[in-house]
């Protein structure tokens, strides 16, 4: 909502709601928390509040929690009680935003997780979390241990370790892995909801997104949307590195300007001191420092530019660092994180890396406009072929770079070399 | 109906695209490409025929949406 965010460019942009109240001590949370109901069945008021608040999922989709908490509701019954997972994978390099709540923040967290297990009717919570997340998962255990000394549930609470794999955070990824597969995606057309872990309904949501349910459960809906707009409403967090000095978590408006955001944590978008944004993290896009001046943080706004919210991890590009460079970079690295089942995904990320290291280091350079073309018709037959969604991110992050970084392609083949 | 493959389970064979050329084309590194449009009576024996004949099974077909 436009007056919200006035206010905050004359305040700055600091807003700790969920990054409020940060604490360990379940006692201390318990003051501003009330405990989550303990009933068995499916419980509609807390879904009605998180429909009216408009909540979506801060993992990357977007997708309205209200309809993910229905549909798993919907399918409760004596027999198959449904399960909810937490989402901690995080396995996008550039966010830590799950790390940090999970860490600083876990009965929120848990909190969130109960309400959403008391909505469906789980009887189950499990929390998974990446296996070198050693902060994060001791933080957890340690709550989970507190809350059943100190407090009666009629839900089981458990840890699971996740692989450190970029995939493995995708849903069908978690539940493989939690069945007891791989922690690979599947093409199995059942969705988590039908039958997830054991077969049984199963809501997967984000960290963030648990949060935020248990902060309108105490708070309400329109408290919550107080900040953002009217279609993406709330606050989230974003996760900022690159060139900007505060580095790290920091909760914003959804639509604050990306310009504000950075200036909240340091940066400053001139030409002379950044390059590009990443918008989104590995998975996101490029945007222009122009394009990043007049954008704000919503996907409505970030769309139409080939980008999105995704995590909400931004990396300010300093001026000194070659765009091109930093894209070879990351797309070696998500060639690298496929997970080797699908051909196109496989072979398709692995010549797009090649293809855009070539392009960075000039080679290639009697045959210019084939490097680029090649590298155009690869994105086309990557797109969509996969059973998840990590060659569309390569695709994205390579077709923003090229636009954005136009200048130094033409330079890098010309051979005229580059200085950063 | 329309043609579907599953991308875990395809091989890379090939043997759909020769067999379903109206729907199937070959990617660089030899996987399909499959374009789900609608597939009418007159190409259905080539659609079912490439199903049959995918050698990891990893051809469908499904019913199109009503409309389409
Ligand atoms: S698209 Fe790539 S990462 Fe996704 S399941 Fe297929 S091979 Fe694995
Ligand atoms: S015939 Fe089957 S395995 Fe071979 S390319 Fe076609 S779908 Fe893949």
């Amino acid at each position: 909502m436009a007056v919200a965010l006035r206010e905050l460019e004359t305040e700055g942009i600091t807003l700790p709601r969920i990054l409020a109240g940060l604490t360990n001590d379940l006692v201390e949370h318990r003051r501003r928390y009330p405990a989550p109901p303990l009933s068995a069945r499916p419980l509609g008021d807390i879904t009605t509040a998180i429909e009216r608040s408009g909540l979506r999922g801060r993992g990357g989709a977007g997708f309205p929690t209200a309809r993910k908490l229905r549909a798993v509701a919907d399918r409760h019954s004596h027999s198959r009680h449904p399960v909810v997972v937490v989402n901690g994978s995080e396995g996008e390099p550039a966010s830590s935003k799950d790390v940090v709540l999970l860490t600083r923040h876990p009965h929120l967290v848990l909190d969130g997780a109960l309400l959403a297990a008391a909505a469906t009717g789980a009887r189950e919570v499990i929390v998974c979390i990446d296996e070198t997340a050693t902060k994060a998962l001791h933080a957890v255990r340690k709550a989970i241990n507190e809350r059943a000394r100190t407090e009666a549930s009629s839900r089981v609470i458990r840890v699971a370790t996740i692989p450190h794999r970029y995939v493995a955070g995708e849903e069908t990824a978690l539940i493989h892995w939690l069945n007891g597969g791989e922690a690979k995606p599947t093409s199995n057309p059942t969705r988590p909801f039908e039958a997830g872990v054991g077969g049984r309904p199963t809501l997967v949501d984000n960290v963030e997104t648990l949060a935020h349910v248990a902060q309108i459960a105490r708070h309400g809906p329109d408290w919550f949307r107080e900040f953002g707009t009217d279609d993406e409403p709330g606050t989230m967090l974003v996760t900022i590195t690159g060139a900007v000095t505060r580095t790290g978590v920091h909760e914003v408006p959804v639509g604050a300007r990306i310009s504000e955001v950075i200036a909240q944590a340091g940066g400053f978008l001139s030409s002379t001191k950044a390059g590009a944004v990443l918008v989104g993290g590995y998975f996101g896009a490029w945007l222009s420092i122009d394009q990043a001046r007049r954008t704000s943080l919503t996907n409505e706004d970030l769309r139409p530019l080939g980008a999105g919210l995704g995590c909400g991890a931004i990396v300010v590009l300093p001026r000194t660092t070659c765009g091109l460079k930093e894209t070879a970079r990351i797309l070696a690295w998500l060639a690298n994180e496929s997970a080797g089942q699908c051909g196109s995904c496989v072979h398709g990320l692995a010549a797009i890396a090649g293809g855009f290291a070539n392009l960075n280091d000039g080679a290639d350079l009697t045959r210019g406009d084939d490097t680029v073309d090649r590298l155009v018709r690869w994105a086309g037959q990557v797109e969509g072929r996969g059973a998840c969604h990590l060659p569309n991110g390569a695709v994205r992050l390579l077709r923003s770079a090229l636009t954005v970084f136009a200048d130094d392609v033409e330079r890098h083949l010309a051979g005229r070399g580059c200085e950063r | 109906m329309k043609i579907r493959v599953d991308p875990i389970v395809c091989d890379g064979h090939g043997v759909c695209a020769e067999l379903f050329p109206e729907r199937i084309s070959l990617d660089d590194w030899g996987y399909p490409i499959v374009d789900d449009s609608p597939i009418d009576d007159r190409l259905l024996p080539h659609a079912k025929r490439a199903v049959e004949q995918c050698p990891v099974i990893a051809l469908r077909l499904e019913r199109a949406l009503a409309g389409r």
